[in-house]
């Protein structure tokens, strides 16, 4: 098998409302996979449980690193699932407000890096030598993502397109091999909606990730997209190629009514 | 003149002891949130470690200072195993309860230790010997700051300064700041927010039990009451500077020990607490956040 991420029947619960009922969904590596779907059609909770938020009640979920290891993470924390190679941004964008861009994305390296608090005391030149990569790394990702003007801000300091920039920058600095993206253009206008298209375009290009994004803008999806995954009330009811998926009679009328 | 400056430093003293006792309040609180109350009692075993290793040292015939250095890393030690214990064995399993649970926790593992060293050790007041020794540079300005008192300010400026320095710019400075501004968050960029939180219990309790070993020392006893108080008081000043905020705990301190201080000396020893009390009820009319505090989690 090949597909970096692997999903079968997950299902989850809130009380009595099946949030997500069955549902499977793969990814290989470097494709771009859309998640569609009317509000509340559980897109998010699929999110929150694939990064370890919400344990699911049934299914699993196999992530394939790039040394070629299988890997399961149900059950597993946010931060070893995010060591494994998962990383995300949220559509409501939730960055350290009261840290600079910079020390923003070198957080982000933190679980590729090793130094413990001992290695401080006593190993100081090794500590400093790996924390002058953390900050060269942190760098290199924040010129690509045209964020050096503002390294020493604040985050919370920055304006609305620079924060979704930023969010994207610190996910990308965890090395992640599967990038999920919460409604990344919500609340942009046209322009800076295309250069989100291009931009997330250039990432898997030059990071080799594969992009699993959440997105109403049906422009955006439909140009960026290799496949799409259209849920409603918590069920998959259509997977494609854009083409496909715009024929599909079920799209249709989850979206339009009868 | 001298009287003032008399008043002044031994508030400054006083002070510095509380700042280094309310920052453990208000790390804790800045990352989860939570008022540990068992944190006077970490300043209380801290100084009983202190206590026993110094006599035994005595007994073995070594000098002052070296008695004072060895035994204030052994408190430090101990303190540290006890603050990670205690939010092992009592907070964590309640991390995601209602706010109340670990807050209940707390008061009870604060009376538990209390009177665990009551039966263990003594109820009585133990006299602690006088281990800064007394500088004969110090020797001009006797009518106003004595040598512990040197000591003390000293040892609390060095703290500070090494743990402003850990949260700037340190890896995992910068972890703790980004747990206390949003811990799921933190969890999702990778960070072990299990390990944090252990960490900024062991800083804590180090710094209370300096603040223990010091303070024992200027006074001359203990007993195992002393964390009560002592972190009633620092609470206090915690809340006074905003709790959260470090500076804030810092400022809180001494505005603290300073008010005591020239309520004591100006006014009756007998007023000490209610001018304490009055002032922090003042500034929570005006300032309710405190005086460094943010209206929404400013942390850590």
């Amino acid at each position: 098998m090949t597909a970096i991420l692997k999903v079968t029947g997950l299902s989850m619960n809130f009380g009595g409302l099946r949030a997500l009922d069955d549902v499977d969904l793969r990814v290989e590596p470097r494709e771009i996979v859309a998640l569609i779907g009317p509000n509340g059609a559980g897109k998010t909770t699929f999110f929150n449980c694939l990064t370890g938020i919400y344990p699911p009640v049934s299914g699993t979920i196999f992530m394939r690193a790039s040394s070629g290891k299988q890997s399961r993470l149900n059950g597993l924390p946010p931060n070893k699932i995010t060591a494994k190679g998962m990383a995300r941004t949220f559509q409501n964008i939730r960055l350290f407000p009261e840290m600079t861009v910079l020390e923003n994305v070198m957080i982000g390296c933190h679980c590729r890096t090793s130094a413990g608090i001992l290695g401080a005391v006593f190993r100081p030149r090794a500590v400093r030598a790996e924390e002058q990569r953390i900050v060269d790394s942190s760098y290199k990702i924040l010129t690509r993502l045209g964020l050096t003007d503002v390294v020493n801000d604040l985050a919370r300091n920055l304006p609305y397109g620079a924060q979704r920039r930023l969010e994207i920058a610190r996910a990308l600095a965890t090395e992640p091999a599967l990038l999920l993206l919460d409604e990344p253009a919500a609340g942009m206008n046209p322009r800076e909606t295309a250069e989100l298209n291009q931009l997330i375009g250039k990432i898997r290009d030059i990071y080799e990730v594969a992009i699993l994004l959440i997105e109403h803008d049906m422009k955006l999806v439909m140009s960026l997209s290799d496949r799409i995954y259209v849920m409603e009330y918590g069920r998959r009811i259509a997977v494609g190629t854009p083409v496909e998926v715009k024929k599909n009679p079920a799209v249709i009328k989850a979206y339009l009514g009868e | 003149m001298n009287y003032f400056l008399d008043l002044f430093f031994s508030g400054l003293t006083r002070g510095s002891i509380y700042a280094l006792i309310a920052l453990g309040y208000t790390m804790v609180y800045g990352i989860i949130g939570l008022i540990n109350f068992a944190h006077g009692e970490i300043y209380m075993i801290g100084a009983f470690t202190a206590l026993i290793i110094a006599s035994l040292l005595t007994v073995l015939g070594m000098n002052g200072m070296a008695i004072l250095v060895i035994s204030g890393l052994a408190a430090m030690v101990y303190a540290a195993a006890y603050g990670y214990t205690i939010e092992k064995i009592a907070y964590k399993p309640l991390r995601n309860s209602p706010r109340l649970a670990p807050l209940i926790s707390a008061i009870g593992m604060s009376i538990f230790l209390q009177n665990y060293v009551m039966l263990a050790q003594t109820s009585d007041f133990l006299p602690f010997p006088d281990l800064i020794p007394n500088f004969a540079f110090m020797e001009p300005y006797s009518d106003f700051i004595g040598s512990s008192d040197l000591v003390i300010l000293l040892t609390t400026a060095v703290a500070m300064l090494l743990l402003t320095i850990m949260i700037k710019y340190t890896r995992m400075g910068r972890a703790m700041r980004a747990t206390a501004q949003d811990m799921q968050m933190a969890m999702l960029v990778g960070i072990d927010v299990n390990r944090v939180i252990s960490f900024t219990f062991i800083i804590g309790s180090v710094l209370a039990a300096i603040g223990g070993l010091l303070i024992a020392s200027h006074v001359g006893q203990i007993n195992f009451y002393i964390g009560f108080i002592a972190g009633i008081k620092a609470f206090t000043a915690a809340v006074l500077g905003g709790i959260g905020s470090i500076p804030g705990a810092v400022l809180g301190g001494f505005i603290l020990g300073l008010t005591e201080s020239f309520a004591t000396g100006y006014v009756s020893s007998d007023y000490e607490d209610v001018f304490a009390f009055g002032l922090l009820v003042l500034i929570l009319i005006f300032r309710p956040s405190g005086i460094l505090g943010r209206s929404e989690n400013q942390k850590v």
